[in-house]
């Protein structure tokens, strides 16, 4: 039953994964990895019973940062017509980056110790749960935890430096003040 | 430069404080003055069922007179179509006939007699223009309707003691 | 396996808060043009049914009659596709909010909720966060500029006040301890309210809680003097109907859930006593009308500030966003743990 699901699941996933590359509409393509998310939300949600994981892959990847995507290729207005040839040296380098990804996944799946891995499904539904993870998260993995915290405040406050302009003279904040000091 | 009226106000744009740019306090007060209202006597008025009174001299739908015999008064001279401003009224005159001194009480009469209550903008002046006193403007006006046709009054809908449908808003003391 | 049996009860209540969704969603149409005409010193519909009782199914009616439209050169899957999302969207968080406390009937206690789930705040946060889909979607693949900007500011819009909304439920969760809807509610037991314990929160919550379901204040995605329609321009008949129903079935969701997050719930002050005096059927059934009164409360609420307040500006919607809530929402959070920590 489980292991149906999952095929399932996994099927539909992949499938719109594969259907992110082949579709010709950008904002089609969005659509399909939002898809593709939701698939490996369902997965994480019904056949590894770690709900928490599922629910913030929805909110943040589906529910926020797809939308930033869709957001910006809506702006843009591609359509299929719009894509123009890439050049051969593209094709290489792409083919390049994407094999050394593919050599990677393979050889990390090739040293997954199968076995343990089967184990762990005996230990039943607390596995996902947010007390479990919430004292993994804060115990075991307390210093990884806290050194991505820290990699997402220097990237918020890249963000802002880089969103900071030099002193315009009229600028948005001067608009809905027209009398300010200056 | 010398201030026209005294009506002019200086505005001043200032800096809003802390207290109004946390909106809270203002949008607070502005919810209160809405909640007054909502509880206040509404200023509608039911239409069909509850009329606004209208004064004696309103000017409504108009009519065409009789006089103390019942003949009508009208001799289609013209005058009230060219007074019109809205061009509302048209008319065709005829003779009266031996025998019908009865019916009409000139020589001549208005054989057909139209106004376009679509085009009146009711302002009196064929009730001024009238030498003969036979138009006046009743207190009364007209029902809504589906056909613009329906409402251009023919003359048996304008005499005096037609059946006509009319709406008769109470009129003030 | 499942038997009927088991399902049975769970079908039932799916159906019923479907039902009561939909209805509360359709007078709160008739609700919005009552409240606007006594806020105007007007008297509002009046003329469908007594005191105009039957203008929402007239206004349905009217829905469907009209034509439909699909611009020629709109991706229809996609056209079709975005209501449709919003609605499922909208009706979907309803899933999660405990209704009532366990009702007894013919000697089988059966809860008031449709599933508990262990993260129910985050679910309903997830549901949200999709709704914005139907928004989006319908507004691009409208092919119109005017709809395209409405989709844009609503997302904009959406993920800004989402985020502080976030701080002020992880305030919230910090006071509760637990994620799950109905070990919120029970532990607001009586008049343990979590507003005397949130203060800040609740009205963090209840800002964005406007801004997310796209009301005004903040209804800047349908602001009519310069967007037309806003991302609706070119809908018309039902589809439109659906994005407009979204918008009242997430006002009304969005007011049980500030009830349940933050005013108890189904509980009240002396519901003990209550309970003990009219017996475990009536006892569940007052809790739910009182959690619904409340809830009718807050969407009374809704409509008041609408008809009260003007359209904020843009920038002034993403000043207030992104400057006050979201500051305000880390010093909350800030306080609260200081808080917990002091007192636990």
């Amino acid at each position: 039953m489980l292991t149906s699901a999952f095929y399932f699941i996994a099927f539909v996933t992949v499938f719109f994964a594969v259907m992110v590359i082949a579709a010709k509409n950008p904002v089609h393509s969005v659509l399909y990895l939002v898809l593709t998310f939701f698939g490996i939300s369902a997965n994480y949600i019904f056949i590894l019973d770690a709900p928490f994981v599922g629910i913030v892959n929805i909110i943040v990847y589906a529910g926020a940062i797809m939308v930033l995507f869709l957001f910006v290729i809506m702006l843009m207005n591609l359509n299929a017509e719009a894509e123009h040839r890439k050049s051969n040296a593209f094709l290489i380098v792409g083919a390049f980056a994407g094999g050394s990804l593919l050599l990677i996944v393979v050889d990390a799946i090739r040293k997954v110790d199968w076995k343990s891995v089967s184990g762990q499904e005996s230990s039943g539904g607390a596995i996902g749960s947010i007390k479990v993870l919430g004292k993994v998260l804060y115990t075991d993995y307390i210093l990884p935890f806290e050194v991505a915290s820290v990699l997402f405040l220097v990237a918020i406050v890249g963000a802002v430096i880089l969103a900071r302009k030099e002193k315009l003279p009229l600028t948005v904040g001067q608009i809905s003040h027209p009398v300010s000091e200056s | 430069m010398e201030a026209l009226t005294t009506r002019r106000k200086v505005l001043e744009q200032k800096r809003m404080t802390l207290l109004e740019r946390i909106y809270l306090p203002a949008i607070a007060s502005g919810m209160g003055i809405t909640l007054r209202h909502f509880f206040k006597k509404k200023a509608t008025i039911n239409f069909p069922e509850q009329q606004r009174p209208v004064p004696r001299v309103y000017r409504g739908l108009h009519i065409l007179n009789r006089d103390e015999q019942g003949r009508e008064r009208c001799t289609a001279c013209g005058l009230c179509a060219v007074a019109c401003p809205a061009e509302a009224i048209t008319m065709e005159a005829a003779e009266r006939k031996p025998g019908e001194e009865n019916l009409y009480r000139e020589e001549k009469y208005a054989a057909k007699y139209e106004i376009n209550m679509l085009r009146c903008i009711f302002c009196g002046f064929c009730e001024d223009a009238c030498p003969k006193d036979a138009i006046y403007l009743e207190t009364t006006f007209a029902p809504a309707n589906y056909n613009r046709n329906n409402f251009i009054y023919t003359k048996d809908m304008l005499l005096l003691g037609a059946k006509r449908e009319e709406i008769k808003p109470p009129l003030t003391q | 396996m499942v038997t009927l049996a088991q399902v049975l009860p769970a079908i039932i209540l799916i159906v019923v808060i479907f039902a009561l969704t939909m209805l509360v969603a359709l007078y709160s149409t008739f609700a919005e043009r009552k409240v606007a005409a006594f806020i105007q010193d007007r008297v509002g519909p009046n003329r469908a049914g007594p005191g105009g009782i039957f203008q929402p199914l007239a206004d349905g009616v009217k829905f469907f009659m009209k034509e439909e439209v699909i611009p020629v050169l709109s991706n229809k899957f996609l056209f079709i596709l975005g209501p449709s999302i919003a609605i499922t969207a909208s009706l979907m968080t309803g899933v999660v909010v405990p209704w009532g406390p366990d009702i007894t009937l013919f000697g089988k206690t059966y809860p008031l909720q449709i599933v508990d789930i262990e993260i129910g705040i985050l679910y309903v946060f997830a549901v949200v966060s999709v709704g914005i889909y139907g928004i989006m979607i319908g507004g691009w693949a409208s092919n119109n500029k005017f709809s395209l900007m409405g989709a844009i500011r609503a997302s904009s819009q959406v993920i800004s006040y989402e985020l502080s909304m976030g701080l002020a439920i992880i305030a919230l969760i910090m006071v509760t301890g637990t994620l799950s809807l109905r070990e919120i509610v029970e532990q607001q037991h009586g008049w343990h309210w979590n507003i005397l314990y949130q203060p800040v929160g609740f009205i963090l919550f209840l800002v964005c809680a406007f801004a997310e379901a796209n009301r005004t204040p903040f209804d800047l995605p349908e602001c009519e003097t310069e967007l037309v329609g806003g991302y609706h321009t070119e809908y018309s008949s039902m589809k439109l109907g659906f994005y407009l129903f979204a918008e009242y079935i997430n006002m009304f969701i969005s007011s049980a859930i500030m009830s349940t997050l933050y005013f108890g719930g189904y509980n009240y002050p002396g519901m003990d006593a209550v309970n003990e005096f009219v017996g475990p059927v009536i006892g569940p059934l007052i809790g739910f009308a009182v959690l619904f009164a409340k809830t009718c409360f807050f969407i009374f609420f809704f409509m008041w500030v609408r008809w009260t307040i003007p359209r904020f500006r843009y920038d002034q919607l993403m000043n207030l966003g992104w400057k006050g809530l979201i500051p305000l929402g880390i010093l909350n959070l800030i306080a609260t743990g200081a808080a917990v920590l002091y007192f636990k």
